[in-house]
């Protein structure tokens, strides 16, 4: 019983670090600005953020549609914090360069040295947004998580839409650059340092669902009553759920500011919600593997491969009066509802990556014993 | 006698105008394997739940090893409704939920049986010592409580063992057939350290041969954990045969309390079951 | 007050429009206890008909055509996205719903080009001005609380008087006694889903004579506002939709009307939360408690 779990671990390892590795000569071979790197790049950053959401909505079965809303203070979080001194009179020029006169990146430098610092500061810019996203849920966590599950995704949405106001807000221009917006912060070179940096939190969120406190959110997930008389305090699980999740989705929200440039608040909309929440239906609710690998394809598909579906030519076919702009997310869109209607259980259901090796190591065990 | 394990005193549970539990006081010692009976929707199962913190009862008092768990008196709409007795007797107000009580030591089972379908048997008993953790996020997250873990794990299995279920510990829960999903739901109250274990109807669904052999294991259970056992049933041999003592209730009443003995003959039990009178 | 007046009128109009959507939200949550996040799409997609179908017919062809796209395009989702998942659990429901809403706006994406589509002709008569009480506003905003009253009363009697109607309120009140005693229960929902959309078409017509282009996400926020004039109402509950619609809309214009534009939604929203953590039946609703 144990020594098989140890080899699947053990490939499973190894499987991820051969990732890595493809990423690390992907980044040498390739320029900076290559399809291939931006794909991985925002295929790292929908992993963590549809991962977080697996976690809430998936194993914890609280269905919550704040997503954008903690991705958005957690983007703004960071964009803030490391935007350089020097460029910000350039970003908030219709506030005066605004209030914050310092930028954590720079600030580590002095500590650490330039290259060392500046990866540091932006580190901490991220835990930061996390943290933010993390308070956040924690205060309207208490009144919210006691809803029914329809009225907490409604709420949740709504949560969303009053942070973006607020964002916007002109008052808070000189924090926020009010409704415009936010740029030259650095990012982080390469695809293998995306890859690492979310597989580090990814595999955060694994440790924490394989835990005890794994169980008690499934416990909870699978029969609330049930959970409750077991002694598992469904006020707390739930809070710590719904915290948890919002961390790494502010964390992600960071990473995607990171990835695009340039972050405004008018982007973070409920349709990003959706997004993310059919990414975790397709790879299958209550698998990460699922969330992940779904999340590289969609990105992928959108991105890259689809994009003949929008310029006239597809795979060698050319059709400029179907294949004309729009008609790839079209496209995309309709595989998502048969998948939703027909294949409720997504990619993955709720098996991992170790999973699918176990049940291989067993058929082979088996055929080998008959044979 | 020593002290009740359980003392449920002049306990009424009122919704809108039915009387649930109607003025109820029972003692439960150590030990001891007591049985509430009754006819169907006499108000065991509220009983229960007000026991377990599910229910606010709308009047009276429980007691837990001498400490109060629940405690209310009518208040709001039922100021108006309550239609019981012993008005005015309980001022204090004092509301448990479910997991603290749990966590003071009561455990129950299920009428329809409640199980984690998604989790496998083995997991569903470890996801009972949950509460018993002295882990926090971090420490179970990043397995500094490796110790624990694992002596969780040896003892999930020892249960399982216990009941009779090692065998199975892999499957789905779900999976199981509907004798040893009771049996699971037992072991996983067990799971939780009780000092007084709740079974809320253990051989509904069961055949005769099933029957008796819940009997004996019932009885090895109390002796091997030190337990108290309360429980609602229907199947009359396991009632007359496991128990010390039977409390009967119908419409929310006590009508007969006794050692098996005497209910077996007590006309107004007969009376309740074939609705004569 | 003399300059608040204008929003007041405003306010009125945005409400009655709220409430046509709001009902539609209402009947489908009452009985397949469903948040549609696709009839806010729906609203926008019967602006889109109009838009295209009014460029080239007249109104008096143009306006019907919509209502009537716009009721089979409810039938039509309902039959698709709802139906095969009755047994299914509600988050799935919930899923499909989501998944329905962001196809409904990629296709519309893909054949307006993205562009939004500018209301060239308004419709007649509606879109004309007139003064109330010396304020000058389109005649629309007196048009549609009386319209929207009237379908109400319409709509109300439908459910207290004809055989579909009971069957409505008999499958809001439970769903499977109500199969059980004969009610069919498929037609009743294709039916909600019909009635539902008709009046979001309708609202649909009036609202986008106060605008001046339809974008494919024009749909998304009065959509979700009239979501929660639902819940403030009541969900479930007809005169409670049409009373928090008024309400919202009302509240809204005045926040406008006193300077605070910025927060106008993000004042519904809140409203949605404080409502749902301190009476989540709504003004009207009735509590249903869960059993154990």
């Amino acid at each position: 019983m144990k020594r098989p779990m140890r080899r699947e671990a053990v490939l499973t390892a190894a499987i991820l670090l051969l990732i890595l590795a493809a990423a690390v000569v992907l980044d040498a071979a390739l320029p900076r600005y290559h399809i291939v790197i931006k794909v991985i790049k925002k295929g790292a950053v929908y992993a963590l953020v549809a991962v977080s959401m697996n976690l809430l909505n998936g194993f914890t079965g609280l269905f919550s549609l704040g997503q954008a809303g903690f991705m958005l203070l957690g983007a703004y979080s960071y964009a803030i914090l490391c935007i350089p001194v020097a460029k910000r009179m350039g970003v908030y020029q219709y506030f005066q360069g605004g209030i914050m006169r310092f930028s954590l990146p720079e600030l580590c430098s002095g500590v650490f040295g330039e290259a060392a610092g500046t990866v540091v500061g932006m580190l901490l810019a991220l835990l930061a947004g996390g943290l933010l996203a993390g308070f956040v849920a924690y205060l309207i966590g208490l009144p919210v998580l006691r809803l029914r599950s329809d009225y907490l995704a409604i709420a949740t949405l709504g949560f969303a839409e009053i942070v973006r106001t607020f964002i916007q807000w002109n008052a808070l221009g000189p924090l926020t650059n009010g409704s415009n917006l936010l740029k030259s912060y650095p990012d982080l070179p390469g695809a293998a340092s995306y890859l690492l940096l979310i597989g580090v939190f990814i595999g955060v969120i694994v440790l924490i669902t394989s835990s005890t406190y794994g169980r008690a959110f499934k416990a909870i997930r699978d029969d609330e009553v049930a959970a409750e008389a077991m002694g598992i305090n469904l006020a707390h699980h739930k809070r710590l759920a719904f915290v948890i999740s919002s961390f790494f989705a502010g964390v992600g929200g960071g990473m995607l500011a990171m990835y695009m440039g340039t972050v405004q608040a008018l982007s973070f909309k409920s349709t990003m919600t959706y997004e993310i929440l059919l990414i975790v239906v397709i790879g299958g609710i209550g698998s990460i593997t699922g969330s992940v690998a779904t999340s590289f394809f969609y990105i992928a598909g959108l991105e890259w491969l689809l994009r003949g579906l929008d310029s006239g030519k597809f795979l060698g076919i050319k059709a400029p009066g179907v294949f004309k702009n729009g008609f790839r997310m079209a496209v995309v869109s309709t595989i998502i509802m048969v998948v939703v209607l027909f294949f409720r259980r997504g990619i993955m259901g709720d098996r991992e990556l170790t999973d699918l090796l176990r049940r291989k190591n067993r058929r082979r065990k088996e055929e080998s014993e008959h044979g | 006698m020593a002290e009740p394990v359980l003392h449920i005193e002049n306990l009424t549970m009122q919704f809108g105008g039915v009387m649930a539990v109607n003025d109820l006081s029972m003692d439960i010692y150590p030990g001891e394997i007591v049985a509430l009976i009754g006819p169907n929707g006499a108000g065991k199962t509220p009983a229960f739940n007000c026991v377990t913190g599910v229910y606010e009862p709308t009047n009276g008092k429980v007691e837990f090893l001498g400490a109060v768990i629940a405690e209310s008196h009518p208040r709001g709409r039922m100021k108006k409704l309550y239609a019981g007795e012993h008005r005015g007797l309980y001022t204090r107000r004092v509301v448990y939920p479910p997991d603290a009580i749990t966590k003071l030591g009561i455990a129950r089972t299920f009428q329809n049986i409640r199980l984690f379908k998604s989790m496998s048997v083995f997991e569903n008993v470890l996801t009972a010592m949950h509460l018993r953790r002295t882990s926090n996020l971090f420490t179970a997250a990043f397995r500094l409580n490796r110790r624990e873990e694992a002596a969780q794990r040896a003892r999930a299995l020892e249960l399982l063992q216990i009941v009779g279920l090692d065998e199975w510990k892999d499957e789905p829960a779900a999976a199981l057939p509907y004798g040893k999903q009771r049996r699971l739901e037992i072991a996983r109250a067990l799971a939780t350290e009780p000092r007084l274990l709740l079974l809320d109807e253990p051989a509904a669904g069961m055949n005769p041969q099933e029957t008796m052999e819940l009997t004996a294991f019932i009885r090895q259970i109390r002796a091997q954990f030190d337990l108290t056992v309360f429980l609602i049933e229907h199947h009359m041999n396991l009632v007359m045969d496991i128990s010390d003592r039977i409390y009967v209730i119908d419409f929310g009443r006590q009508i007969a309390a006794g050692v098996p003995a005497v209910i077996q003959n007590d006309p107004r039990v007969i009376d309740a079951y074939l609705g004569g009178g | 007050m003399q300059k608040l007046l204008p929003y007041i009128l405003n306010g009125i109009s945005a409400g009655g429009q709220y409430a046509l959507i709001s009902i539609g939200y209402t009947l489908v949550y009452g009985i397949l206890r469903l948040i549609n996040f696709a009839h806010g799409d729906v609203f926008m997609v019967a602006g889109l008909i109009l838009v295209y179908s009014s460029a080239t017919l007249p109104f008096y062809f143009s306006i019907p055509l919509v209502l009537v796209c716009t009721a089979v395009l409810g039938f039509v989702i309902e039959r698709a996205a709802y139906k095969p998942l009755r047994s299914a659990p509600r988050m799935s429901l919930m899923i499909s719903a989501i998944g329905v809403s962001y196809l409904i706006q990629n296709l519309a994406f893909y054949l307006t080009g993205g562009l939004p589509q500018p209301v060239t002709r308004p419709i007649p008569w509606v879109s004309g001005m007139v003064t109330v009480l010396g304020a000058s506003t389109k005649r629309v905003t007196l048009v549609t609380p009386v319209l929207t009253l009237a379908l109400v009363l319409v709509l109300l009697w439908l459910t207290r008087r004809t055989r579909i109607g009971i069957g409505m309120r008999a499958a809001s009140r439970d769903f499977e006694t109500a199969q059980l005693m004969g009610v069919k229960i498929n037609s009743v929902i294709s039916f909600t889903f019909v009635v539902g959309s008709f009046l979001a078409a309708v609202g649909s017509l009036l609202y986008f004579t106060n605008y001046p282009n339809v974008a494919i996400t024009s749909g998304a926020m009065p959509g979700l506002k009239a979501f929660v004039a639902a819940v403030f109402g009541g969900i479930g509950s007809i005169p409670g939709a049409v009373v928090g619609a008024f309400l919202i809309g009302l509240s809204e214009e005045i926040i406008k009307g006193l300077g605070y534009s910025t927060f106008s939604d993000a004042f519904t929203f809140a409203l949605l939360i404080v409502i749902l953590c301190v009476k989540p039946t709504g003004l009207f609703g009735e509590s249903a408690a869960d059993k154990v």
